[in-house]
């Protein structure tokens, strides 16, 4: 059996008993196909079975069951940019329930119209579908404005009557979840606020998520406490730490791609890859976030949650299904396995950008940056050398690395082999032959790369690489759905698979952790030109492995 | 780019497509699917229009084959296949080819088609008008794995359903279906939110429509109700009532893309229910290619064999 709906098919009593989709029945490897996640989110309750649905039927996309969405922070950028569209287009796409209401929380003195008004025009310049009037009109019925500090508890007084008068007048049925779109300063005062004024509590047959944005913290210390708050609110079940990334197609795709195939898992592993290499390139310097990444850095603001989190998906073995806490298993097995280097001095770098020209403009460098210390060691580039302790990855290296103000905006993980063990030609016929690479593009031109050596037409035996190239995503199919629109439904349908796990981010801290500490105590970030791949250190480090970095 | 070859074989087609994927550089293809498209002249720019749209969501090789009617005898025994290769920016993200014929070989595209199918990947038949009376049947049905037809586009579509049933295969679909996805979808989340036993359902439509007539036999179907047939002015689907111990769950929809929605004790509230447009039912079509049970479940009206789900 190697379809899961060949198993749900074959067996619709499996499929009845679990009505939660608990993960127990249903979904083997094979459970990757949409079915196995249709038949968990399309029940909402033990004790009622919607005849409407069946595991057959695959045109009825996920849709989220009664429920609302409270954004507190309503006001920023990310919430107009991201959130915002991301429910509309949801809406578009007819995924929302019916009743579906959108409660934002910020201080402003708005009514509910001026609230509407604002969304409506974030959704306007945003939204990646088209905009239309019937469907913004279903959503503006369900908008309320809480204006309030957090302090204030005549604001969630109100928000909770808002609450409660929704699921009376919309039927949201008391399911909630509350997104914390703000600086986890204020992560504290949100989540007992919430206590105290009850929302936190789902009454019988309903369920209040939280959802919270990186970071996590800014070490191990840090991000435990933040968990323990977080937690004595809301079970850490129902926590959804949004990883962006995570939600785009082709991170979702490296799960198909490695284990529903056949082709690539025999040489996934340390007989045939020579190293992995990780890289989150950005062009853009730190703009107008000086007060948030000053004495945070690159490191920590990517490496700890995207890069890791991509690593552990590349070096994984397979999870025993495809639900939130097989997932979990294996993730963490993996991140428990990263090794540090024993010298940190000669495998991390990091640096700080410099001004110079990129892209044809001229740039100022971090330490000129508006609002940034001249004297600030914040790393804006870090790159960092790891190993993974298992049977698969012994002896490979993955190296990650990180930087703003780089060539261009990229994402890929490339996974490069060894070289073939004989040549039966002779070294002028490969001289011009590079090692085999997988390559992952995780953004933009969302897609794969295959790359290998083939020989070039004509009359003597010269073999040069070439490329293999699947591409998909943003540039073939339009409706490919944004990141946020896949993770906001999921938290609405309670969908784990897609989000880190508090383990996980503490786990990152201790993999992270000491490099910081290694850093903090030693040098001073090496200067590199804007606009190019990163400091010389970072071709050093790798130098000194004998191997060179991609360009991307 | 577009290239014209008049009197030409499926060999010649092929070399044509590879000198136009060489000339505009792409020379690697990334297509999913053969899409062959069984149109008459009429409909032919509609419908590769939208197969072109939405070949965005599924980079695609479409297939024309367009029947030419012969006017004098004379033209009726001269056979001849005329095609047009398009591709790059021409063809949407894929290529197109329109293939036209005349004389002995319409009986015969088939042959035609046949070499041009991208290799190892899935084949999709749609008729938009003129769809054969048993899919499965036709020697260009029985190419593929998915064959569309349409019922909106027939003189008599409630006969045409019945036909549809007598000759269902594992594999055949029909636009009338997909268009219904966003009403059985807000049905079955409206039936979520209700959670309770449905005791009687009403479908409201313009006359002599298929999809509401699928919709009530699917209704019929999953609740184990009758379901009651109700003729209004349209346009198409005006409305769905499912009665429940507590009152009516209605959905309502006299006009526009607006519906409202009333459940038992709540208030009634507006949802989006947009009549689309044939790329966008295209593109959900070509979503998922392997036999859509709940359509032939649909379409016979019976009653499924009961799944111990909701006993």
């Amino acid at each position: 059996m190697t379809k899961g709906e060949a198993l749900s098919d074959g067996n619709p009593q499996g499929a009845a008993t679990a009505p939660q989709g608990s993960g127990d029945t249903a979904v083997e490897p094979g459970g990757l196909t949409p079915e196995a996640l249709a038949e968990a989110l399309g029940v909402p309750a033990a004790d009622w079975d919607n005849p409407l649905r069946d595991p057959r039927d695959r045109r009825l996309p996920r849709i989220a069951g009664p429920s609302g969405l409270v954004i507190f922070g309503v006001t920023g950028d990310l919430s107009r940019k991201k959130l915002m569209p991301a429910v509309y287009d949801l809406a578009n796409r007819g995924l929302l329930p019916p009743g579906f209401s959108l409660l934002g929380f910020a201080r402003r003195e708005w009514e509910d119209q001026d609230f509407a008004q604002v969304v409506h025009d974030s959704v306007r310049e945003h939204a990646r579908t088209e905009f239309r009037e019937e469907v913004w009109q279903q959503l503006a019925d369900g908008m309320r404005f809480i204006p309030g500090d957090f302090d204030d508890d005549a604001a969630f007084k109100q928000l909770r009557s808002s609450v409660d008068e929704l699921d009376a007048s919309r039927g949201t049925s008391g399911n909630y979840a509350f997104y914390l779109s703000v600086p986890p300063k204020f992560f504290p005062k949100v989540v007992q606020q919430l206590k105290k004024h009850g929302l936190a509590d789902a009454p019988e047959g309903s369920w209040r998520r939280a959802v919270i944005e990186k970071p996590f913290g800014h070490d191990l210390a840090s991000a435990r406490e933040l968990n323990r708050i977080v937690h004595d609110v809301f079970d850490p079940d129902q926590v959804f730490r949004i990883d962006h990334y995570l939600g785009k197609e082709t991170v979702q795709n490296i799960l198909a791609l490695r284990f529903a195939n056949q082709m690539y898992e025999p040489v996934w592993n340390r007989s045939y890859v020579d190293h992995v290499q990780i890289t989150m390139a950005e062009d853009i310097g730190i703009g107008g976030r000086a007060g948030y990444y000053d004495g945070i850095g690159s490191a920590r603001d990517v490496i700890q949650n995207h890069l890791l989190q991509l690593m552990a998906l590349t070096a994984m073995e397979e999870p025993a299904a495809f639900d939130a806490e097989s997932l979990l298993a294996e993730k963490l097995k993996v991140l428990k396995a990263v090794k540090l280097p024993e010298n940190l001095g000669e495998h991390t770098v990091r640096g700080q950008y410099a001004a110079s020209w990129q892209g044809g403009e001229k740039v100022r460098g971090y330490l000129q940056e508006d609002g940034i210390d001249p004297r600030s060691t914040t790393d804006t580039y870090a790159a960092v050398k790891l190993q993974v302790d298992n049977r698969r990855w012994a002896g490979v290296p993955f190296y990650l690395r990180t930087g703003k103000r780089l060539g261009r905006r990229v994402t890929e993980i490339a996974v490069v082999f060894q070289r073939a063990p004989h040549s039966p030609f002779d070294s002028t016929a490969t001289a011009e032959l590079g090692a085999n690479a997988i390559v992952i593009r995780v953004q933009p031109d969302e897609g794969m790369t295959v790359r290998f050596g083939s020989k070039v037409p004509g009359t003597s035996m010269e073999i040069r690489d070439v490329t293999m190239d699947f591409a998909y995503g943003e540039s073939f199919t339009e409706s490919s759905p944004e990141a946020y629109e896949r993770l906001i439904l999921d938290v609405l349908l309670g969908d784990a698979n897609l989000f880190p796990r508090h383990q996980e981010v503490e786990e990152s801290w201790k993999i992270l952790d000491p490099i910081e500490g290694y850093w903090d105590a030693h040098g001073t970030p090496a200067q590199y030109p804007s606009g190019g791949w990163g400091p010389k250190e970072a071709d050093e480090m790798l130098a000194r492995d004998g191997r060179s970095w991609r360009r991307p | 780019m577009k290239i014209d070859l008049t009197d030409t074989t499926a060999s010649k087609i092929n070399k044509a497509l590879v000198r136009g994927r060489r000339a505009i550089g792409t020379p690697a293809v990334g297509m999913v699917l053969t899409m062959v498209i069984v149109t008459d002249e009429e409909n032919a720019y509609d419908a590769i229009k939208a197969a072109e749209e939405a070949s965005r969501e599924h980079p695609s090789r479409t297939l024309v084959v367009i029947r030419r009617v012969a006017r004098t005898p004379r033209d009726r025994t001269n056979s001849r296949l005329d095609a047009e290769v398009r591709v790059g920016s021409d063809a949407g993200t894929g290529e197109t080819v329109v293939l036209r014929t005349y004389g002995d070989v319409s009986d015969h595209a088939d042959s035609v088609v046949l070499p041009l199918l991208l290799p190892d990947a899935p084949v999709v038949v749609w008729w938009p008008v003129d769809a054969p009376d048993t899919p499965v049947k036709d020697p260009l049905g029985a190419l593929a794995q998915r064959r569309i037809t349409d019922m909106y586009a027939v003189e008599t579509p409630l006969q045409a359903l019945d036909a549809r049933a007598a000759s269902y295969a594992p594999g055949d679909t029909d636009l009338a279906w997909t268009r219904l996805t966003p009403w059985r979808s807000m049905l079955a989340a409206a039936l979520d939110q209700a959670r309770t036993k449905v005791i009687s359902a009403t479908v409201e439509s313009e006359a002599q429509n298929p999809s509401a007539e699928l919709l009530a036999r699917w209704l019929e179907a999953r609740l184990q109700v009758k379901a009651e047939r109700v003729v209004t002015a349209g346009p198409v689907v005006t409305a769905v009532r499912l009665g429940t111990d507590n009152g009516e769950i209605v959905i309502d929809r006299p006009e526009g893309p607006l519906a409202t929605l009333t459940l038992p004790g709540q208030p009634s509230r507006t949802l989006a229910l947009k009549v689309r447009s044939t790329s966008e039912l295209i593109a959900e079509e070509l979503r998922r290619l392997d036999a859509d049970e709940m359509y032939a479940i649909a379409l016979r009206g019976e009653a499924t064999e009961e799944t111990p789900r909701h006993v």
